[in-house]
């Protein structure tokens, strides 16, 4: 099985074809103690396996009948009236929003996440690395609400100039146009909420990874007349690629599911306003919609529609994992 | 290109703590040098420090004088990487970047360098590697993975990755030591043609090694664990395994300790 990092210890010792020696062969003895935990090991592992089996057909059982009652298309509609005999809803703007803050805070938090772990693992002096790496690992700690009223009260107040800086004169860009929300409100502040929050999960996988670069391949690049930079450059970014990249999508994971701070920041929009692809719009990410919609969950119609939305997020952290995972298969064979 | 090496009252820290002692020596270009002496006696320690090494460890420094052709490598003004692109080095074991190619590991040095151009970086991966006596081996198969090779052959890639950057000095620290009898054969007859080229520094825990491959030979002891180590003595190769001038020398070489 695979860590989070993507560096398990199997990794290591992985013979020619990427199989740990001892994988699967017949090393068992057949006495008590292997089978009793050979068993156990069987056992958890299809608990696991059963349980993303039973929590999909949960939701697609639920799903699928008010689906076969939706008279608007569920992919491509903005609409969302999910009571009464013709229900009419569909998740673009919900997939939209989810998507456009996810990816935000993973373009802040990915760059800013790596500088700070190679900080913590090869410029801070030894005194200091310790307190930075606990202080970054305490942000995750701040629960999520307290995010989203800082961001409400203190953080969206100073992001104005940025925000009207880009309105004014990135306008044209579909991403930039104006909007009638106010800037506390819009799905950029949400990303760069996002961000910090997702800021010590990539710093703390990456941080992982890259103290585990073997200080012999460091050595090869200094002895070839490498600076520091380009040390971690030709020796340690390469080999905590996949380490970050699995510390991206668990980050992703976690942005795209977040919902109490989401629904705190991001303004709901009136039924009806028109779609927009602006950064600086109001809207529902999956999480939150379904969030505000718990006090609709009066009727199997309504809430089968909300599982519906919450089906699709399911789906989408499903793709982004096996995205993540072909890249990092892919480079496989470049890594001992 | 070769350059003479000489190292007068050196003495090298970690912190606080005196790892070697007082080392004096001449290293002659276009030669092979040999480092010999029972382990923990800071062989590869006096290794490190002619091309800085040594400094990567925290709290490592030196006193004394290390002069490549009367340029002293550790004077103010001189960088510790500009040093090392001059000062090639070799470890015990071999260690290719996992994440590259044959190619691309051979090529890493000049790409530091700054050089770009794809037919000029072709050029000397295939001198390199010839040079290295991998060419035959793996010229069809350049852009498969280094850590693919086998462990003789990664030792190879990584002589040829220090050469390609025309060092005036290849330091070698047991580069055999993780290789079996052919692989070593193989490695041995890299370094006699290697020293028509280069100066070359060796350590070895193989005295036939020692033997065969070396023109002068250098040992090294220390008194008690924890004490400094020091060169006892440096000479002809021929000298020092036929008729050392020192007592201890005589006794290590004739397997009476260590």
């Amino acid at each position: 099985m695979q860590s989070v990092t993507g560096v398990s210890i199997a990794d290591e010792t992985a013979g020619p074809h990427g199989q740990s020696p001892l994988a699967g062969d017949g090393a068992g003895t057949g006495r008590l103690g292997d089978r009793l935990f050979g068993g156990a090991a069987i056992g958890a592992g299809a608990i696991v396996v059963g349980l993303v089996t039973l929590i999909g057909v949960f939701l697609l059982s639920q799903a699928i009948p008010s689906l076969m009652k939706n008279e608007a298309n569920f992919l491509t509609s903005t609409e969302w009236s999910v009571g009464g005999e013709h229900p009419r809803f569909g998740i673009l703007r919900l997939l939209w929003v989810t998507v456009l803050s996810s990816l935000m805070a993973l373009a802040i938090a990915v760059p800013i996440g790596i500088a700070v772990a190679l900080f913590i693992t090869n410029y801070a002096p030894k005194w200091l690395s310790k307190p930075a790496a606990s202080t970054v690992d305490l942000l995750a700690a701040v629960p999520s609400i307290i995010f989203g009223l800082w961001g409400l009260r203190v953080l969206g107040p100073h992001t104005d100039g940025i925000q009207n800086f880009l309105r004014d004169n990135l306008g044209w860009f579909p991403l930039f146009k104006e909007t009638t929300v106010g800037s506390s409100t819009t799905i950029f502040l949400a990303g760069i909420v996002l961000a910090i929050m997702i800021l010590p999960i990539i710093t703390a996988l990456s941080r992982e990874v890259f103290a585990q670069t073997p200080p012999t391949h460091k050595e090869g690049a200094l002895a070839l007349g490498a600076t520091k930079w380009e040390m971690i450059r030709t020796a340690v970014l390469p080999f905590g690629k996949p380490g970050v990249i699995s510390a991206a999508m668990l980050g992703l994971g976690r942005a795209l599911g977040e919902t109490v701070a989401v629904m705190i920041l991001i303004s709901s929009l009136a039924q009806g306003t028109a779609f927009s692809f602006s950064l600086f719009d109001g809207g529902e990410t999956f999480a939150s919609k379904i969030a505000l919609g718990a006090g609709e969950f009066d009727t199997p119609q309504k809430t089968g529609a909300y599982i519906a939305a919450g089906l699709v997020l399911f789906i989408l952290t499903f793709i982004v994992n096996a995205i993540a995972r072909i890249v990092i298969e892919r480079r496989k064979a470049f890594t001992e | 290109m070769a350059k003479r090496i000489d190292v007068s009252d050196l003495d090298i820290f970690y912190g606080n703590f005196k790892a070697v002692e007082g080392v004096s020596m001449s290293i002659e270009p276009r030669a092979v040098t040999a480092f010999i002496g029972p382990s923990g006696c800071g062989k590869s320690t006096v290794l490190r420090t002619l091309n800085r090494m040594h400094e990567v460890i925290p709290g490592g420094r030196v006193e004394g004088k290390v002069l490549l052709d009367g340029q002293d490598l550790y004077a103010k003004d001189v960088d510790p990487v500009g040093v090392r692109r001059t000062v090639g080095m070799v470890f015990q074991r071999p260690n290719p970047f996992p994440t590259m190619t044959i190619r691309d590991n051979v090529a890493a040095g000049l790409k530091l360098n700054g050089v770009k151009n794809k037919a000029r970086l072709d050029e000397v991966v295939e001198k390199s590697l010839k040079g290295a006596n991998l060419w035959n081996e793996v010229k069809d198969r350049l852009d498969k993975p280094g850590a693919g090779l086998s462990g003789g052959q990664q030792q190879r890639l990584c002589i040829a990755r220090a050469i390609a950057v025309e060092p005036q000095v290849l330091l070698m620290d047991e580069p055999c030591s993780a290789l079996d009898p052919i692989s070593t054969l193989a490695i041995e007859d890299l370094i006699n043609d290697l020293k028509e080229r280069y100066t070359i520094v060796i350590v070895t825990h193989n005295m036939q090694q020692a033997a065969r491959v070396s023109d002068q030979t250098a040992f090294f002891n220390l008194k008690a664990t924890g004490q400094p180590g020091k060169l006892v003595e440096i000479d002809s190769t021929s000298r020092i395994f036929n008729n050392p001038s020192e007592k201890a020398t005589e006794d290590y070489i004739s397997g009476r300790f260590g």
